[in-house]
C-alpha cells in the first residue's frame, strides 16, 4: 500500500498528491485481480470454497471469470498432466497483458505427490508458464490462496511499466525464474529514480 | 488418442437441401464441464446429434503408482481419486486390503467409517446439486449447497486436520479416535440438516425455472441404466432399486434403518432430487450410528506397519456417492501390491452422455453432464 501511505503523507502537508505514473498504475493493477480459475483437480474444490460465503474472495477484489480474455491472473489449481498442459498454455496465451500466474497446490508447484513413479504428470507448471506466486499445500487452505493473491498484489507493485525495470521491495524475493519483468530482486540492479519511500531518506538517487 | 473433430456427416434437411453438421468442441477447460472433461458435440442447429466424451486430461497414473508403494502409502493416493468424496476411495481400498490380509476391524472403527462416509455422502451430493444449480443459472443454490458442505468439511477438519484429502480410513481401522466433543458437533450439524435440505428442495427443485430446465432432460430408462453399468443416484433416479448398503450389506449397515430414495422418470430432475433425499437418509444413518457407537479400539491390534499379505487377490466394493466403487488388489506376497484396479462409478456413468445427449440442445448437454456428477480424478485415475 505504498501509494496509500504516500497519499496520507501528502495530505498532511498540502492538498496535493505527488506520485509517479508507475506507482499509480501498479496500485490500480493490484486492486482488482480477476482470476481465471484453471481448476484441474482436487485444489479446484478449495478454489471454489475460497470464492464462497465463508472465505469470500470478492472482498479482495478477486472474482473468478471463466473466460481468459476477462482475467488478469491465472490460478492453476490441481495436477497438470502432459495432455492438459497445451490447453492451459493456450488459455494463458489468450489472457490480455499484464498477466500473472499463481501455482496453487503442490501438484502445480512441483508435481507434488505425483512427482515420482508416474509418466503422465508435468512436474510443476513452471515448466511451461512463468509463475509469479507459488502456494504450497495438498490442497492449500482457501486462506493460503487468498494470502497468495495478496502477495501477488505486493509483487505487482515492484514492477515498473518501463520494460526491464523494477522497484525496490522490503521483502526479498527469490530472483530465479522470472524473465518477464526483469529481475525481481532489486539488489541486483539500481532502481529507476523514484519518489522516495521514506521522507527522512537523504536526498539523491541510488548512487 | 486422436479424435476426429473434422468428420462431418452431410444430412438432408426438411426441404431436401444438403447441410452439414457443425462440430463443437467443449472443454477441456469449460466452466460447466465439472473438471477437465472434453465433449465433442455434433450439432444440427441447436440440437445435439452426437456427443462424445474425451477423457484422459487428468490421467495421473495412480493405478501404476500403486505398484510402487507399500500398502499404507497407497492410502493418500486413493484420496486424490474422487476428490469430492475422498473417504469412499479410502474405505473401498482399505476393505480390499483387509480382505486380502484377513484383518478384522474393530467395531468402533466400523462405526466411525460409516459416520464419516455418510457425512462425505452429504458433502459430495451437495457439490453435485450445487453445481447442477449453477448449470441451470440458479447460482444461489450453489452457494447454499456449498455452505452445507462447508459445515461437513469443518467436521472433517476437526477429525483429521485436512479439509479435502483425509487419509483417515486406514487398513485395519481409522487413523485416530474421534476428538473430544466431536460427536456433539456432528450431531448438531446433522440435526439441523434435514430442515435445511427441505428448504433447498423448495428453493430449487420446487422452482419453475429449475423444473423447466431439469424435467424431461436426459431421460435414462431403467433397462439402459443396468445395461450401461450405471450405479448410484444415476441409476436410482431411473428407478433401479439397487444400493449396496442394503442389497450387498457391508460393515455395520444392516444395523441401521434407512430408505433408498428412488426416482421414476430417470431425468436430470429425478437424479438431482434422489441425491438431495439421500442426504437426508445419510443424516438418519449418522444419528443412529452416533447412538449405537461404543467406546473401544479404533485400529486392529498387532497390525504391522509394513503389510505383506499372502499371494492372491481380493475385490471389494462399497456404495460411494457416485455409485459402486470397487477396488481390486492383487498381491504377489511382497510388501507392495502387484496390481491395483479401481472400478470407478463416475467413469461408467459418464459413458452415458453419448446416449443421453442426442436430441437435446447444447445448454441441456451441460445439464445432463452435471446430473451424471462425474469427478474426473476418478474417471481418469
Amino acid at each position: 500500500m505504498a501509494l496509500v501511505d504516500r497519499i496520507g503523507r501528502a495530505l498532511t502537508g498540502a492538498p496535493l498528491l505527488l506520485t509517479s505514473v508507475d506507482a499509480l498504475v501498479d496500485w490500480s493493477r493490484g486492486q482488482s485481480l480477476w482470476a481465471m480459475p484453471m481448476g484441474t483437480a482436487c485444489c479446484a474444490m478449495e478454489l471454489i470454497a475460497a470464492s464462497f460465503s465463508k472465505f469470500d474472495f470478492d472482498r479482495l477484489g478477486t472474482f473468478p471469470r471463466p473466460d481468459p480474455r476477462h482475467t488478469d491472473v491465472m490460478v492453476v489449481a490441481g495436477t497438470v498432466t502432459r495432455r492438459m498442459a497445451p490447453a492451459i498454455a493456450r488459455l494463458y496465451e489468450q489472457m490480455p497483458d499484464p498477466k500473472y500466474v499463481v501455482a496453487m497446490g503442490n501438484c502445480a508447484v512441483s508435481g507434488g505427490i505425483f512427482f515420482y513413479d508416474t509418466y503422465s504428470v508435468v512436474r510443476g507448471i513452471d515448466e511451461f508458464l512463468p509463475v509469479d506466486v507459488y502456494i504450497a499445500g495438498c490442497p492449500p487452505r482457501p486462506e493460503s490462496l487468498q494470502d497468495g493473491i495478496l502477495q501477488l498484489r505486493e509483487l505487482i507493485q515492484t514492477r515498473s511499466i518501463a520494460a526491464g525495470h523494477s522497484h525496490p521491495r522490503e521483502m526479498v524475493l527469490p530472483s530465479a525464474g522470472d524473465e518477464r519483468a526483469g529481475s525481481v530482486d532489486a539488489r541486483e540492479r539500481p532502481s529507476v529514480p523514484h519518489v522516495p519511500v521514506r521522507p527522512t531518506d537523504p536526498g539523491g538517487g541510488p548512487e | 488418442m486422436a479424435v476426429d473433430i473434422e468428420s462431418r456427416t452431410p444430412v438432408e434437411d426438411a426441404e431436401g437441401r444438403t447441410v452439414e453438421e457443425l462440430v463443437v468442441n467443449i472443454g477441456p477447460s469449460h466452466p460447466s464441464t465439472h473438471g477437465v472433461c472434453r465433449i465433442i458435440a455434433h450439432i444440427d442447429g441447436e440440437i445435439v446429434t452426437r456427443a462424445e466424451p474425451v477423457i484422459g486430461y487428468l490421467h495421473r497414473g495412480i493405478e501404476k503408482m500403486c505398484e510402487n508403494r507399500t500398502y499404507l502409502q497407497i492410502v493418500p493416493l486413493t484420496d486424490r481419486l474422487d476428490y469430492v468424496g475422498s473417504m469412499y476411495a479410502n474405505w473401498a481400498y482399505c476393505r480390499a486390503v483387509e480382505r486380502l490380509a484377513s484383518i478384522r476391524v474393530p467395531e468402533r472403527a466400523e462405526y466411525i467409517r460409516v459416520i464419516t462416509c455418510e457425512l462425505q455422502r452429504i458433502a459430495s451430493h451437495m457439490m453435485a446439486i450445487g453445481s447442477s444449480g449453477a448449470d441451470t443459472g440458479a447460482f444461489t443454490m450453489f452457494v447454499w449447497a456449498f455452505d452445507v458442505r462447508e459445515r461437513v468439511v469443518e467436521l472433517f477438519e476437526e477429525l483429521c486436520g485436512a479439509r479435502l484429502t483425509y487419509s483417515y480410513v486406514r487398513p485395519g481401522g481409522v487413523a485416530r479416535d474421534l476428538p473430544d466433543g466431536w460427536t456433539d458437533a456432528c450431531r448438531a450439524v446433522v440435526d439441523r440438516l434435514p430442515a435445511k435440505i427441505e428448504e433447498m428442495d423448495r428453493l430449487f427443485f420446487g422452482n419453475t425455472i429449475a423444473r423447466g430446465r431439469l424435467k424431461g432432460v436426459g431421460v435414462l430408462s431403467a433397462d439402459d441404466a443396468v445395461a450401461w453399468g450405471a450405479s448410484g443416484p444415476t441409476a436410482r433416479g431411473s428407478g433401479v432399486d439397487w444400493d449396496l448398503r442394503r442389497d450387498d450389506p457391508y460393515s455395520v449397515y444392516p444395523r441401521f434403518d434407512f430408505d433408498i430414495p428412488l426416482g421414476d422418470a430417470g431425468d436430470a430432475y429425478d437424479r438431482g432430487r434422489c441425491r438431495l433425499w439421500e442426504a437426508v437418509e445419510s443424516c438418519r444413518i449418522i444419528t443412529q450410528a452416533l447412538d449405537q457407537i461404543e467406546p473401544g479400539p479404533v485400529h486392529a491390534e498387532g497390525f504391522p506397519r509394513l503389510l505383506a499379505p499372502r499371494q492372491g487377490d481380493a475385490y471389494d466394493r462399497i456404495e460411494s456417492a457416485r455409485g459402486t466403487l470397487g477396488v481390486f488388489v492383487a498381491s504377489d506376497g511382497s510388501t507392495r501390491p502387484y496390481r491395483v484396479k479401481f472400478r470407478s462409478p463416475a467413469f461408467c456413468n459418464l459413458a452415458l452422455i453419448g446416449r443421453l445427449a442426442p436430441g437435446h440442445t447444447i445448454s441441456d448437454l451441460v445439464v445432463i453432464l452435471g446430473s451424471l456428477d462425474p469427478v474426473f480424478g476418478e474417471v481418469d485415475r
